[in-house]
């Protein structure tokens, strides 16, 4: 009698999934493409670094956004509110903190920031298990409900915003170590930028390892494959779902902080004007997929540079253009998930 | 029998509201002369106009079950159509007619390419490609300013008929001037009432019955052998015209066409409540939905400012009841009413028999 246990040998079976690459080659081609219209290579640089930089942070915006669609088939329209609330929470930290945002010294003004964002996130992690529990919970599973009814939570937090923090922008002026620009060679890159790459790349870091190397990680990806197979199994898939939705809410409020201190201006209707390029974004990338969802917004922002600088007047177009190409190549995204 | 042709056998179903609707189209018709002055003039034009916009909008969300976010942009086309046009031409009937050609060919074709690029997949495609679709145009729209005047948008005049100098007959028939004011509102409400017919026309048809199959089920719809891509994308076409005439009358009436009266994303929220206030998958849900908001947008906030004033020693709360914070209580009533009246206004009406 063999005593070979059947989780083994399925274990060994399982074939490596095949990396699917094109859509990773766009992306360089792309950039490529993009330099001899530019002209000159300093400036194509600088283009470029800051559509990595606003794709980073468009980025962490719409990642939890993909994610709760590809795990419990929400979309939630009022994502975009969670980015303003980010924001204007931020305020509470950095406006009294004025004396350590415009100390000359880095570690001062990382610490404001940090903390800043810290809270934001604690703000719009809370919002979001509220928003998930008295908004989205009773419409499960009907889509037309769902756009309607978180559209109209958002109309509710952005007023909300106005009520708390008043009718006006409120400026928000970078910490002191964070302006002015670096020169490599010729090209001049601000060193904000930076910041925001490397803050999207650990966010994209941490959430590639903690899909792809924990159990929570395993269980949300088999959830997105097939939720009531790992219900069936004996998980709570609810639970895991609440969960993905409020880091998805408090990545929304960190990109909220970052993309405000980028824009030096905060309004209630940040968040609502981002969401149509997040949409964009999770539409080209894939319903679902984090990897797409990276790819996408990397693609958006650097075509937003570059054609903002080649041709101003079709930059607005430029988007759904994009948008209208990849869904003609890939009708369901870069990276399609499997069961949509 | 007259009736029952004219309403398509779509009775209204209750006594309630057939009372309702009748006073409500009485006061619409005899608006100028019960109401006189500018003011309560220009919330029964918005009325009709807003009938007309919300029930083709109906088609859309409350028959076929789509949720799309580009009806202000079909509607702020017709605007700028018919807006762009007199001002480049000149107050004739000729660029009116012109311009509406144009802005009805041109929503006609963006909704054909939306319709078939996104209604093939879910409704939550669609709801987002028309979202970013609809933005896009409206800061467009705002940048082109040469053409377009930006955000201050056009001020035309109209042709002569319809201007307010222009008297039909010298004497006043009960207390009103017979003007180009009360020929352009008739010219409204006639319009917006003959249009509002029409659909009420197509959702009885047989083609309005494959919508509502699809709203209901489109896997069995589509099983059954329709083609629920190529009635979908006709929807939204024949909504898109129906909100492309609607914006045309808004611009006559206004003798204006700017972003903020029709490409603004209030408005859009300002349909979406009253579909579904009055009720979804009812056209007489938008007569009933109109005119209660019109009129409580208009005379509500006044009301609104009044508390806010009395209330300026309560900060927090003195902010929430500030007439700018209109549009917070209109989501808060927004989100209940899709929790708790999911068949509006006319389907609670319809329910208490």
């Amino acid at each position: 009698m063999t005593t070979t246990t059947p989780a083994a040998t399925a274990d060994a079976e399982l074939p490596r999934l095949r990396l699917d690459t094109p859509p990773l080659l766009v992306l360089p081609i792309l950039a490529l493409l993009a330099l001899p219209l530019v002209g000159s290579f300093p400036t194509w640089v600088t283009l470029t670094v800051a559509g990595l930089a606003m794709g980073m942070m468009i980025f962490i915006m719409a990642s939890g956004l993909t994610l709760v669609f590809g795990l419990m088939d929400v979309l939630n329209f009022g994502h975009g509110a969670f980015v303003s609330v980010g924001a204007f929470t931020a305020t509470l930290v950095l406006l009294p903190m004025q004396g350590w945002m415009q100390a000359d010294s880095v570690l001062m003004n990382l610490s404001a920031l940090g903390l800043a964002i810290a809270l934001a996130m604690l703000v719009t992690g809370a919002l979001g298990w509220a928003f998930e529990r008295v908004i989205v919970m009773p419409v499960y599973g009907q889509h037309l409900k769902q756009i309607l009814i978180t559209m109209g939570g958002m109309i509710v937090a952005e007023q909300m915003i106005h009520v708390v923090w008043g009718p006006d922008q409120i400026p928000l002026p970078l910490p002191t170590s964070f302006r002015g620009v670096i020169l490599v060679g010729d090209a001049a890159i601000e060193k904000y930028r930076l910041i925001a790459v490397a803050v999207g790349l650990v966010v994209f870091a941490a959430m590639f390892l903690v899909l792809n190397r924990t159990k929570v990680g395993l269980l949300i990806r088999a959830g997105v494959e097939n939720g009531e197979m790992v219900e069936a199994l004996g998980y709570r898939i609810r639970r895991l779902f609440v969960g993905v939705f409020v880091a998805g809410s408090a990545l929304a409020g960190l990109g909220g902080v970052l993309w405000g201190l980028y824009k030096e201006m905060l309004t209630a209707a940040m968040g609502s004007d981002i969401m149509v390029l997040v949409f964009i974004v999770i539409i080209i990338g894939g319903l679902g997929s984090v990897g797409g969802c990276f790819i996408g917004a990397l693609l958006v922002a650097l075509v937003a540079n570059y054609t903002g600088f080649l041709a101003p007047k079709i930059a607005l177009a430029s988007n759904i253009l994009l948008m209208v190409a990849i869904l003609l190549w890939r009708p369901q995204g870069l990276y399609p998930v499997a069961k949509r | 029998m007259m009736l029952h042709r004219l309403l398509s056998g779509d009775f209204p179903r209750s006594r309630f509201l057939a009372l309702a609707l009748l006073a409500i189209v009485a006061a619409l018709a005899l608006a100028p002369f019960l109401f006189p002055g500018a003011r309560a003039m220009n919330v029964a034009a918005t009325i009709c106009i807003f009938v007309v916009l919300v029930a083709s909008y109906d088609l859309l969300l409350g028959y076929t079950g789509i949720v799309s976010f580009a009806h202000t942009m079909f509607y702020g086309i017709g605007a700028y159509g018919v807006g762009l046009s007199l001002h480049s031409v000149g107050p004739t009937w000729g660029a009116v007619f012109m311009g509406l050609a144009i802005a009805l060919m041109l929503s006609l074709a963006l909704a054909l390419v939306i319709g078939l690029f996104s209604l093939r997949v879910k409704a939550i495609f669609y709801a987002m490609i028309t979202l970013a679709v609809a933005s896009a145009f409206a800061i467009l729209a705002s940048q082109m300013s040469d053409f377009t005047g930006g955000e201050d948008g056009r001020t035309f005049s109209v042709p002569e008929l319809l201007r307010p100098g222009f008297r039909l007959v010298e004497a006043e028939v009960f207390g009103t001037a017979i003007n180009g004011k009360l020929l352009t509102y008739y010219l409204v409400f006639c319009s917006a009432l003959a249009l509002f017919l029409l659909l009420l026309r197509v959702v009885n048809s047989p083609f309005g019955r494959v919508l509502q199959a699809i709203r209901e089920n489109d896997f069995r719809a589509e099983a059954l052998g329709y083609r629920t891509v190529v009635y979908r994308t006709l929807a939204n076409c024949l909504s898109a015209v129906v909100a492309t005439l609607a914006g045309a009358l808004m611009a006559l009436w206004l003798r204006y066409a700017g972003p903020q009266t029709t490409l603004a994303f209030t408005i859009m929220m300002d349909i979406l409540l009253i579909v579904v206030i009055g009720g979804m998958g009812t056209l007489y849900g938008a007569v009933i939905g109109s005119a209660l908001f019109i009129l409580a947008q208009n005379y509500l906030q006044a009301l609104m400012k009044q508390a806010s004033d009395g209330l300026t020693a309560v900060p927090l709360l003195a902010n929430l009841l500030h007439p700018d914070r209109w549009l917070l209580w209109l989501g808060v009533l927004f989100v209940l009413s899709v929790y708790f009246f999911p068949t509006g206004i006319v389907g609670k009406l319809r329910s208490r028999k």
